[in-house]
């Protein structure tokens, strides 16, 4: 592989991993949602196979295919069991702030990742490093998500964007943490979906539905 | 010796396998029980082994330096004493039918991965696994939070393990920041997350990177700290757990999370000097203490009362390391002791009365002294740890972190702590003397008190009276603590 076909790759990748995002914050049927976050999955294994085809290391090779498994595979399939089967249950309830706002928004926290990654582009000019603005915008859009969203299965689908976001950056300037740390990383991550998926069963059978409104028991 | 440090790790987690294949026992629970002892054993025995420095095991995996064997300290004393408690504790929510067997099985393998996560936290040479066993403390902790199975418990539950995992995302993001300009500093990948990797590379780390990184490991941390702005989950998970959780999440958790941050800043305060965390956390233990304060003055429920008043020490101990003199890490670590006890005797007293009255509403509960002599005094004991009055040690603790305050030039800090502290003060001893010394109502049910967790709440007043007449040995731990975290004198 040439430099200007890994350079070209790993842009488009970058590229299809932020609009992932966008698109996540667009919908509002749960279930295309998790299908976005399988897709995106894919754009964030497709980092370290690239990494590893263009360098011939087969270390990246491996840990993008079990990214891939894991993120594409095991996680949204989690999501999607999780997916209330009743009609209501299937799309976002009232979001607190309208599409269009929300589009902006995310725009706005695109612009906001450039600002904030300069200081890690001037340290490091490699090709993968520069791309590292869209791993970050991903993170704040999953922020945004979180804080905008009322369906206990998208709060889920947020954290889980707001951990590609993450691993992408680790992915992108450091080409990986060290093995011990993903491994570790990525079994809490699979441990506390899998909680989260319990305490949403749990929580449908107590009060009928995952809407966050209503939990409004606790509070001072 | 080196394997001395593998025992508060693998201690634990034989007690959760064997509760795994047996179930809620006498045995298991009594195997847990000994497995939090031998933390609190293997810490004791460290404490002389790294006066002189950093001990390592299993190649460069763990270390342990007086930071460590203090946080082991805390751990193994409340883990001894929540464990001890959870034994009665556990038997009368069964009996009450609060809890079934599933419930009570899963409570008994929990609790000590619960244990093991904290363990692995504080020994962890790199700050990525570090990292690891901090999440991993969420995840166990999360159906422990849930364990009534109430809409409330469940509510609870689902709250922490949102806002931690987010809050600690950010510490992770951080983290690979750390390693990215560890890497830059020439450090080899497999070892630039080790913290004396970090330690001896600090002043080649670019500090513009670093300044990003300290920030999101600063909030990252801080959430697992119960610090501003993603401690919305705090009040909400102690006071749905059971009450020996609550002892452990409250003395324990919160801690072991603020000791990450202080590694954190042993490295960042080296490459940015220290007046960039000073700032940060400054910020953070202020407000945190600002709405602990006034989130107590409204206060009606008593377990959430204890919740907010682990908010408010945490808020100080932040302070406390803001000014980072050798003076108030000392006094932080001392102070993060006495406040784990003190908070173990509080809630397992809470846990008896919520028990006897199914309620935790203040103005349920009166004349706790006179109808139950032992939960009264518990109660009143920790109370009074808690509130700071002689001769208890955080007396002599928040003395100290005031003394230290005024030397590092911070008197605006220590006049709207001290005003805040007040606050809380008052509030607590409204709320206290009401619930211990009120006319208990003619209806009053008895208040149950199972053996072992009158065992642990006599054990924690000895405590709680030893420590405050004499640190003995432990001051020592605790300068050499503050003195390897490169503290200025």
């Amino acid at each position: 592989m040439s430099l200007a076909t890994y350079t070209g790759v790993l842009d488009l990748t970058a590229g299809a991993f932020l609009l992932a995002a966008v698109l996540i914050v667009w919908r509002r049927e749960l279930r295309s949602i998790v299908h976005l976050l399988a897709w995106q999955g894919v754009a964030l294994a497709a980092i370290p196979l690239t990494e590893g085809l263009y360098e011939g290391n087969p270390g990246p090779v491996i840990v993008g295919l079990v990214v891939l498994v894991l993120r594409a595979g095991v996680l949204p399939v989690l999501l999607l069991r999780a997916v209330g089967t009743a009609d209501a249950e299937r799309r976002e309830s009232t979001p607190l702030v309208n599409t269009t706002s929300s589009l902006l928004i995310t725009a706005a926290l695109t612009m906001l990742a450039y600002a904030v990654t300069r200081p890690i582009i001037a340290l490091d000019q490699a090709a993968a490093t520069r791309a590292v603005p869209a791993a970050f915008a991903v993170i704040l859009i999953a922020l945004f998500v979180m804080v905008s969203r009322r369906r206990a299965l998208s709060q889920a689908v947020g954290f889980l964007m707001l951990d590609n976001g993450i691993t992408a950056t680790a992915f992108l300037i450091t080409g990986g943490v060290p093995l011990i740390v993903e491994l570790g990383a990525s079994m809490d991550v699979l441990f506390a979906v899998f909680v989260l998926g319990l305490l949403t069963g749990h929580m449908r059978r107590a009060f009928g539905g995952t809407d966050l409104d209503q939990l409004r028991e606790l509070r001072d | 010796m080196s394997y001395l440090l593998l025992v508060p790790i693998l201690a634990p987690l034989v007690a959760a396998g064997l509760a795994a294949l047996l179930g809620w026992r006498r045995l298991t629970a009594y195997v847990t029980l000994a497995a939090a002892f031998a933390v609190l054993l293997s810490g004791a025995i460290l404490v002389h082994r790294v006066e002189s420095g950093a001990v390592f095991a299993v190649g460069h995996l763990l270390r342990a330096d007086s930071l460590t064997v203090t946080m082991l300290l805390v751990m193994g004393t409340v883990g001894t004493l929540a464990t001890w408690a959870s034994v009665g504790y556990i038997d009368a929510e069964l009996r009450d039918g609060h809890t079934d067997r599933a419930g009570a099985h899963l409570y008994a393998v929990l609790l000590p991965l619960f244990l093991a996560a904290m363990a692995l936290a504080v020994v962890a040479n790199n700050i990525g696994v570090m990292w690891v066993a901090i999440e991993a403390t969420t995840v166990a902790t999360a159906f422990l939070v849930g364990h009534r199975r109430t809409r409330a418990a469940f509510e609870a539950a689902w709250k922490y393990v949102v806002i931690c995992s987010v809050g600690i995302a950010l510490a992770l993001l951080g983290t690979v920041l750390l390693y990215f300009v560890s890497l830059h500093a020439g450090a080899s990948s497999a070892h630039a997350l080790d913290i004396d990797t970090l330690l001896n590379n600090a002043a080649q780390l670019d500090p513009d990177v670093t300044r990003l990184a300290a920030g999101l490991l600063l909030l990252g941390y801080g959430a697992k700290a119960g610090l501003v702005p993603f401690h919305t989950w705090l009040a909400d998970a102690h006071s749905q757990a059971p009450a020996p959780v609550s002892a452990l999440m409250s003395g324990v958790l919160l801690s072991v999370a603020f000791a990450s941050l202080l590694r954190v800043k042993s490295v960042v305060d080296l490459t940015l000097g220290t007046g960039f965390l000073r700032a940060g956390l400054l910020v953070v233990g202020l407000l945190t203490v600002l709405i602990a304060a006034s989130l107590l003055v409204v206060q009606t429920d008593f377990k959430r009362m204890l919740a907010y008043s682990s908010m408010e020490n945490m808020g100080l101990v932040a302070i406390a390391a803001a000014a980072g003199t050798k003076l108030a890490i000392a006094a932080l670590l001392l102070h993060v002791l006495a406040h784990g006890i003190g908070k173990s005797l509080v809630f397992l007293a809470a846990g008896q009365l919520q028990a006897a009255h199914d309620s935790t509403a203040i103005s349920a509960v009166t004349g706790v002294l006179t109808r139950s002599r032992l939960v009264g005094v518990a109660f009143a004991v920790g109370l009074a740890v808690l509130i700071g009055l002689p001769p208890f040690a955080m007396f002599a603790s928040e003395l100290s972190i005031a003394r230290a305050l005024a030397g590092a030039n911070l008197g605006w800090v220590l006049g709207a702590t001290l005003l805040l502290l007040t606050i809380a003060f008052a509030s607590l001893v409204r709320n206290g003397s009401r619930m211990l010394l009120g006319p208990p109502q003619p209806d009053a049910p008895t208040i149950a008190l199972p053996g072992t967790v009158a065992a642990a709440m006599v054990t924690g007043i000895i405590l709680s009276l030893a420590l405050g007449l004499s640190a003995g040995p432990l001051t020592a731990l605790f300068q050499s603590a503050a003195t390897q975290l490169g503290a200025s004198s």
